[in-house]
């Protein structure tokens, strides 16, 4: 099957000599739902930025839909960490989500496909209410519709689920799944344990590609988190992962 | 004053510069208050002081010095903060008393009658003239230009810079476009409250429609309605109390703020609670 992400020998990092990302090949095929764990500062919000072609690697290769990156853009949805936006900013949620279409003016066909994926996402009630005052979830759902709203054919999300509270958490990954009937998603999260039994591969980075897989290679990821992985899920009750059988959890 | 006003030709030029002045002043205060960059205007105010300067020395019209100065001052502004938005603030201070010096030492080395520089410095709004006037609507007009056909870019831009440069919005042209209307809308707000108190009508009206409303576009209407208002309360007054009429205005715009402030405070607190 096509390829929808591909980087091949990727290196970089923000100051010379000391790699963020090294040698990193990294695959992600169309359809494909996959989730980058990793120790802070293992270059998982590195990696989406160079997908993005925001950072442009020292070596090696990046493709996104068979295109490099910045000729792929208005076909990857991004929904950045919910800290980057200026929350006292005056915008209305349906601001917020005209955000991602292309062009400048505010037309009528750009609010009617702003409202329809709010609707989409059933927070279609929400649109007057001004961005800052929506919760943690509320909020993060804007954000995915901000992301979709110009009909993308990747998803990347950056910690998406740092925000929302743990109800929260159980419906915004029946999204992703219900989601990822149409696009191929990428999500950088440090949570283990909750991500691990809803994805279809998952990878773990830390500065290298530790393991890439529809399992993760537990001792590998233990080394990488320099812990065991029963504390690196450390979220009782939400512990999913296997001791050392690889796939699956025990939840 | 209704009588003063259909007798004297300067009187109405006064009120249709505030008038004409109040979308610019609108649109560009609440861009640059909602991108926390209010000083910005202070800073590019100051550098203008060193272009009338120059214009002294040099022998041109005020207005050509001021424009050239405004905008050389907004784009170094801009090349200055490009890479970071927080370096702003140390460019912004630089800027502003490196213009300021400039023009001292040009107004030191020009020789014979200084002109009216203390009506530049502290505004002169019933000295307006037709010209003034003219590029008073021009610059507001532009301002609503920008603001109708790059809302949803300016918006991203402002609110979330990381998710702007991932679609490819390119934020240095939008910044610069910006940079410039905000030097030419104070050029021409330098007329009628003068350049040291620029800074009050770019700030202190969307200051006080930010508490009003939380929508961008309900904010540059009523910023621009409280700096119209703003105007014609300050001409009035000074009329009528013979006070000089830029700091008249900017008064009035910092009573406004005042009232609304208290006011909304006292809603606040009797409002019930849940």
């Amino acid at each position: 099957m096509r390829s929808a992400v591909s980087l091949r020998g990727v290196s970089f990092g923000y100051q010379p000599g000391r790699y963020v990302l090294r040698d990193v090949d990294f695959e992600v095929e169309t359809g494909g739902y996959t989730a980058v764990i990793g120790p802070n500062g293992g270059g998982k919000s590195t990696l989406l930025k160079i997908m993005l072609g925001l950072l442009e690697p020292w070596t090696g290769t990046v493709e996104v839909l068979g295109l490099p990156p910045a000729r792929a853009r208005h076909r990857i949805g991004y929904v950045p960490q919910a800290s980057g936006a200026v929350l006292d900013f005056p915008v209305s949620a349906l601001d917020v989500v005209m955000m991602g279409l292309p062009g400048g003016r505010s037309t009528k066909r750009a609010r009617s496909a702003a409202l329809s994926t709010m609707e989409r996402l059933g927070i279609a009630g929400l649109s007057g209410m001004h961005a800052g005052s929506l919760s943690g979830g509320q909020r993060q759902r804007a954000f995915i519709a901000r992301a979709l709203v110009g009909s993308p054919e990747i998803l990347l999300l950056d910690e998406p689920a740092a925000s929302v509270d743990p109800e929260g958490q159980e419906s915004f990954y029946e999204l992703m799944a219900e989601l990822n009937r149409t696009v191929t998603i990428v999500m950088v999260t440090h949570d283990v344990g909750a991500v691990s039994n809803h994805v279809k591969t998952i990878a773990c980075l830390s500065t290298v590609m530790v393991s890439h897989g529809e399992s993760l290679e537990t001792e590998a990821v233990a080394r990488a988190y320099g812990c065991s992985v029963d504390l690196v899920s450390h979220g009782t009750p939400h512990r999913v992962l296997g001791k050392h059988e690889g796939r699956g959890g025990n939840d | 004053m209704i009588d003063a006003l259909t007798r004297y030709e300067f009187l109405q030029n006064a009120v249709a510069a505030v008038l004409l002045g109040a979308a610019a002043c609108g649109i560009v205060g609440s861009l640059l208050f909602v991108n926390r960059l209010s000083s910005l205007a202070g800073g590019i105010s100051h550098t203008v002081f060193g272009g009338l300067g120059f214009s002294l020395l040099a022998r041109v019209h005020p207005l050509i010095g001021a424009a050239s100065a405004s905008l050389i001052a907004s784009l170094a502004l801009g090349w200055m903060s490009a890479r970071k938005r927080e370096r702003a603030d140390a460019a912004v201070a630089a800027v502003w008393s490196v213009g300021m010096s400039l023009g001292l030492v040009f107004v030191s080395l020009a020789p014979g009658y200084k002109g009216d520089l203390m009506g530049y410095l502290f505004g002169s709004v019933l000295a307006i003239t037709r010209e003034d006037l003219a590029l008073t609507a021009l610059v507001s007009l532009a301002s609503a230009v920008f603001l109708a056909f790059q809302y949803r870019r300016i918006l991203a831009v402002s609110f979330d810079p990381e998710f702007s440069r991932a679609r490819g919005i390119s934020s240095g042209l939008l910044f610069g476009a910006f940079l410039c209307l905000t030097g030419l809308t104070v050029v021409v707000l330098m007329r009628s409250v003068g350049l040291v108190m620029v800074i009050a009508l770019l700030s202190i009206p969307p200051a006080t429609a930010r508490m009003l409303t939380h929508r961008l576009p309900g904010m540059v209407v009523l910023s621009s309605v409280i700096s119209a208002l703003s105007g014609l309360a300050g001409i009035a007054v000074s009329w009528w109390l013979d006070l000089p009429a830029g700091a008249s205005i900017v008064l009035c715009a910092g009573a406004l703020f005042a009232l609304v402030t208290a006011s909304v405070r006292l809603l606040r607190s009797t409002a019930p609670v849940g």
